[in-house]
């Protein structure tokens, strides 16, 4: 196996509708700022990989319908899909296939145009259909049973999660491709129109026109594009069902699994401490308290203190979402891949005004199907 | 005793609306309302792109050269489909493969008043456009083999 890393990173500015532009044409944009970030052009290219969520855009064959704008043509190129974890599942396709030295320089894409579609209708098509669809609650209907669940478990408040709406709204004023650049109050997110209760409107995500490109390179090539390429030091995913009910609501079964394992892995015994940045796939408000309870950053039940102890501010001994996060942006199946895109950016140090102090270590997680999870750790060190 | 397998019939139906960018309302915008068609060359390989692309997706740089092409063209291949489809407009349809002039790319569409014995590859072909054009493709409504 060989040392891979992320060795350059494109986005488009992320927007609530792109029709100034067709999906081909989106891609392309985030393809080719990846390709000026690295310094390549596609013939240094192996092979691409490119996702979004089945039904959004109703483009099932993405990977041939985008060709012209995926960089692809004549080249090795095939679809990574998980759902919700499609991003970050395409950053883990990325490790996995350039770790193999089967392909030494990879092209790996996530996009989505929300706007073309109704979200939940589409995502209604990814559950059981003699089952599930019948009685489907919805993507924040079947979150908001969790957050219930875990008030009532720890006495955690509306205000907790909104202190967390408040963080990553400020993170995102600092980020050019951010979708939602205005900062918000605790009392409007407390006052905002109720969804599902107790989801308020701006305790979720929106939806969100965007791509993310990320380039992976192994060891034989690594340093030779990028001076300080953002190693990847491992992964994991743990899915765990496929109906709601069988779901374990706390802690989060999949991201707590996932983190053992890879904490175990790389010696890691004090994330909040080893760990210096985190983009979390927190598409709602109380997965921003529960899942880093998950992650080992705080007790069951503590994870709005080290909220509003601003630890996961910018400047905090852990920034969570220095770009906003998913409740600032979410083009779905490029959001798993933007928060890889994010922390190999921190640690190259090119990651503008949001950049953070000496990253050395960056995790990045993502979140879809019935709560299933994905981890990746980063590091600017090259593993031994 | 055997147990009774239930099936469940449904249907998926998603409303989608999709953007056909700048580029391509551009051409349909002159297909509509000026019955021209519109091509683009890439600035790198000379490639005439019709329908055009915003990008040429072998070079990867942007095109920007607008020209006319056609109306007519050359058919390069051509069959008709016999069996019945959901997807056919009308039964047994012609479909021909057509490069407009000063095009370098090929794109299908439906033939009409013709049958397979007048039909060969190589001959020139010209469109008819509908009355009531709408912005899309089918403003064409087919080609014709050219007088």
């Amino acid at each position: 196996m060989k040392r891979t890393a992320i060795v350059g990173c494109g986005q488009t500015d992320h927007n609530g509708n792109r029709f100034d532009v067709t999906g081909v044409e989106l891609i392309q944009e985030a393809v080719s700022r990846a390709l000026q970030d690295a310094e390549l052009t596609l013939d240094d290219i192996d092979g691409v990989v490119i996702g979004n969520m089945d039904h959004f855009e109703g483009i099932n064959g993405v990977e041939l319908w985008s060709i012209s704008g995926n960089g692809g043509i004549l080249k090795p190129t095939i679809k990574l899909t998980t759902g919700g974890t499609t991003g970050s599942t395409l950053a883990i396709g990325g490790y996995h296939l350039t770790a193999s030295g089967l392909f030494n320089k990879l092209l790996v894409i996530g996009w989505e145009k929300n706007s073309e579609s109704d979200t939940t209708g589409a995502i209604t098509t990814a559950f059981d259909p003699v089952w599930d669809r019948l009685v489907f609650a919805g993507a924040i209907s079947g979150l908001a049973v969790e957050a219930s669940a875990y008030m009532r478990k720890f006495g955690v408040t509306e205000k907790d999660a909104a202190r967390a709406v408040v963080r990553d709204r400020k993170h995102a004023v600092k980020n050019p491709h951010a979708h939602l650049r205005r900062e918000v109050t605790l009392d409007e997110v407390l006052r905002a129109p109720l969804l599902s209760d107790p989801i308020k409107a701006l305790d979720i995500c929106p939806r969100t026109d965007g791509a993310c490109a990320v380039i992976f390179a192994n060891e034989d090539y690594a340093e030779k594009i990028c001076p300080k390429p953002a190693w990847v030091l491992g992964a994991a995913n743990r899915h765990p069902y496929a109906y709601l009910g069988d779901v374990e609501w706390y802690p989060l079964k999949s991201l707590d699994l996932a983190a053992k394992e890879l904490y175990a892995k790389l010696g890691i015994k004090e994330p909040l401490k080893e760990i210096n940045l985190m983009e979390l796939y927190t598409p709602y408000s109380f997965a921003n308290l529960s899942w880093i309870e998950a992650l080992g950053l705080a007790k069951p039940g503590e994870g709005a203190k080290l909220i509003w102890d601003g630890v996961t501010d910018a400047g905090g001994a852990l920034p969570i979402n220095l770009s906003g996060g998913v409740l600032s942006t979410n083009p779905i199946g490029a959001t798993g891949l933007i928060r890889a895109a994010e922390c190999a950016h921190q640690i190259m140090g090119r990651a503008g005004e949001r950049q953070a102090e000496g990253v050395k270590k960056a995790l990045s997680t993502g979140f879809g199907g019935c709560f299933w999870s994905d981890i990746l750790i980063y590091g600017s060190e090259k593993p031994s | 005793m055997t147990t009774e397998i239930l099936t469940h019939p449904s249907r998926i139906k998603v409303p989608y609306t999709w953007s056909a960018g700048e580029t391509l309302s551009r051409f349909f915008k002159a297909l509509r309302d000026e019955q021209k068609i519109l091509g683009i060359r890439c600035p790198r390989c000379q490639k005439v792109y019709a329908p055009p692309k915003k990008t040429c997706g072998t070079c990867f740089v942007e095109c920007s050269e607008w020209l006319e092409v056609g109306p007519s063209g050359t058919l390069l291949s051509f069959t008709q489909a016999s069996y019945v489809s959901p997807a056919h407009r009308s039964s047994k349809p012609f479909f021909g493969l057509i490069r407009l002039d000063g095009a370098d790319t090929a794109f299908f569409h439906l033939l009409g008043e013709t049958n397979l014995q007048s039909l060969k590859i190589g001959i020139k072909v010209s469109p008819v456009f509908a009355e009531k054009r709408t912005g899309s493709i089918l403003d064409i409504l087919y080609f014709r083999a050219a007088n």
